[in-house]
């Protein structure tokens, strides 16, 4: 029934011709060039790039600094979420339209600004460095820009989750005398946490990624302060292609691979409440 | 079921669909809350958080823009080689944003309304260039079209040029910002099912009219959407566009390299002005978002 409905409409052949066209010429043969150009590399040439001293330490704060982002996301964007959905406050829907400001503002923007910020003669950084810390041109600066890129992704994540919640069962454990610590623990978290998962994951995969807010506040200094897109960067601008295509390969797989494990992971432990 | 990319936007709309923003005297639900004082440390906290990362970028941007005036701040909005990144910028959202909602609606009448096997794998492309960095993005096109690159010598032979100049920058960014119409409209278009497309073809439209008549006023806000997100992601994107642009002042600097450039000679004020521009354009579409917003949820109280 459902076959033959479909089966009246018009434009399948429009639409297919249309979007592979596009998925050919614009993903998928520059994709496949990426690999193509790797694989004219030696193995061991191919090894040496990708495991040089340089290449490892840029991964290590790529994903290092993705993970702390992510995490720090993970717990303020539930606080954040909870904020905004439970209690009442003056400007509250100002807040919450500016948690998207991340997706809005160009990177290149947010870079400079949260530089200037967190520098040791910016508004927040100076007082942070009386008490010792040092956040722009350290690996700290790091973390700072991409916990500024991945911030709305577990707020937009779990918002909905907590707004369907049925406050029914809340109450029926309330009337059955546990208290309010209880109840979150045993019943609301347990709820939300695939949905700070997936929010965790998509800041995460943003963060190894990202390029733009980070070069102007990591100082950039290779074996401490260099985050993998850059060390691609660099050895693009040196013309060395070979250098750059292998790192990007591997830094890719890598990526993907960590994705989908992390997806796995949580779609088992949240099978429960991802009905919808 | 797509469940493993629950994309942002995906998530946002479903919250549009919803038809409902943050829940208005939520706090006061008798005694099912937290007390007091602990409700007014966690807005504390909250709004601590949000000022040190969200407010103060913002009020930075505009301080340090009239750190020296209004006088230099015109001067370096509307110095030219400012207006020509802006003019490049406009141009290259000209072309890329297009094609990138005729390829979105493509898309998703192509998985919404149809069964066919690999669909799923299809998805999962059209998902793919949100998990590759921006700089890799770029760099794939340095790899076809660059001298050195698979179709540089004869590139250079029949005198085109593509990388360091304006098809580098517009193919760059479309690569950038080819998902998120379509991540748009797939999750709207699923959910409002397809009867209404059918009962319009059988009573004897055509395909271009079901589709202009019937499809897209059901989906033109989603669409208008996309179309937001799709231009702000354009006219800001960095990295893809740093990698092919190759820095040519005033030729083929976009308005975020042009930032970077004046940020990197020291020029803080101008540095800024500029950005606080392009502040000024993510402001609007987080207003535009916001007013999406309000009127799907109207239209969701008035049933429709």
């Amino acid at each position: 029934m459902r076959q033959t409905r479909q089966g009246i409409l018009p434009g399948f052949g429009l639409a297919m011709g249309f979007t592979l066209t596009f998925l050919g010429l614009i993903v998928l043969i520059p994709l496949a060039t990426l690999v193509l150009k790797a694989a004219t590399l030696t193995p061991a040439r191919f090894l040496e790039i990708v495991f040089s001293d340089r290449a490892l330490a840029a991964y290590r704060l790529s994903f290092s600094a993705a993970l702390a982002g992510a995490t720090i996301n993970a717990v303020c964007g539930l606080l954040l979420a909870w904020v905004l959905q439970r209690y009442d406050f003056p400007g509250k829907r100002l807040v919450d339209g500016l948690i998207d400001l991340p997706f809005a503002l160009p990177t290149a923007v947010a870079g400079i600004a949260l530089t200037t910020i967190y520098a040791t003669n910016g508004w927040i950084g100076s007082a942070l460095a009386v008490a010792g810390l040092k956040v722009a041109f350290a690996p700290l600066g790091v973390v700072v820009a991409l916990t500024f890129v991945g911030l709305p992704f577990v707020v937009r994540t779990v918002q909905p989750v907590l707004r369907e919640l049925p406050l029914e069962v809340e109450e029926a454990a309330a009337s059955m005398g546990a208290g309010r610590l209880q109840v979150f623990f045993r019943l609301i978290l347990p709820e939300l946490l695939p949905a700070v998962a997936t929010g965790f994951t998509l800041a995460f995969a943003r963060g190894l990624g990202e390029y733009g807010s980070v070069i102007f506040i990591a100082g950039n200094m290779p074996m401490r302060t260099e985050i993998t897109p850059l060390l691609i960067m660099i050895k693009l601008e040196e013309y060395d292609y070979a250098g750059a295509t292998a790192i990007a390969l591997l830094f890719l797989v890598v990526s993907f691979a960590v994705l989908l494990l992390i997806n796995a992971l949580s779609m088992r432990s949240g099978s429960r409440a991802r009905v919808a | 079921m797509h469940v493993r990319f629950v994309r942002p936007i995906g998530r946002a709309w479903i919250r549009l669909r919803a038809g409902r923003g943050p829940v208005r005297g939520a706090g006061r639900r008798g005694g099912l809350t937290e007390p007091r004082p602990i409700r007014w440390l966690l807005i504390a906290l909250a709004l601590i958080f949000t000022a040190c990362f969200l407010v103060l970028p913002l009020v930075l941007v505009f301080t340090m823009a009239f750190s020296e005036g209004t006088g230099p701040y015109l001067a370096a909005v509307s110095d030219s080689i400012t207006v020509a990144a802006i003019q490049l910028t406009l141009l290259t959202a000209l072309i890329a944003v297009p094609i990138t909602v005729l390829f979105g609606l493509a898309a998703a009448w192509l998985i919404t309304k149809f069964e066919f096997p690999g669909k799923n794998l299809l998805v999962t492309i059209i998902d793919l260039p949100f998990s590759v960095s921006p700089v890799i993005s770029g760099m794939l096109f340095v790899l076809l079209f660059g001298a050195r690159g698979v179709l540089g010598p004869w590139l250079i032979e029949h005198n085109i040029k593509i990388i360091f100049a304006l098809p580098g920058i517009v193919l760059a960014t479309t690569f950038v910002i080819s998902p998120l119409v379509a991540r748009e409209l797939i999750p709207l278009m699923r959910s409002q099912g397809n009867e209404e497309e059918a009962a319009a073809v059988t009573l004897g439209a055509s395909g271009f009219q079901t589709f202009l008549r019937v499809s897209l006023p059901k989906i033109k806000w989603g669409l208008f959407y996309g179309v937001i997100l799709c231009t702000a992601r354009a006219v800001g994107e960095f990295g893809a566009v740093s990698v092919v642009s190759g820095h040519i002042r005033g030729k083929t600097t976009t308005v975020p390299l042009h930032v970077e450039m004046l940020y990197n000679e020291y020029q803080l004020a101008a540095a800024f002005a500029v950005a606080s521009l392009l502040t000024m354009l993510a402001l609007v579409t987080l207003i535009l978002k916001g007013l999406i917003e309000w009127r799907l949820t109207r239209a969701g109280e008035r049933g429709e």
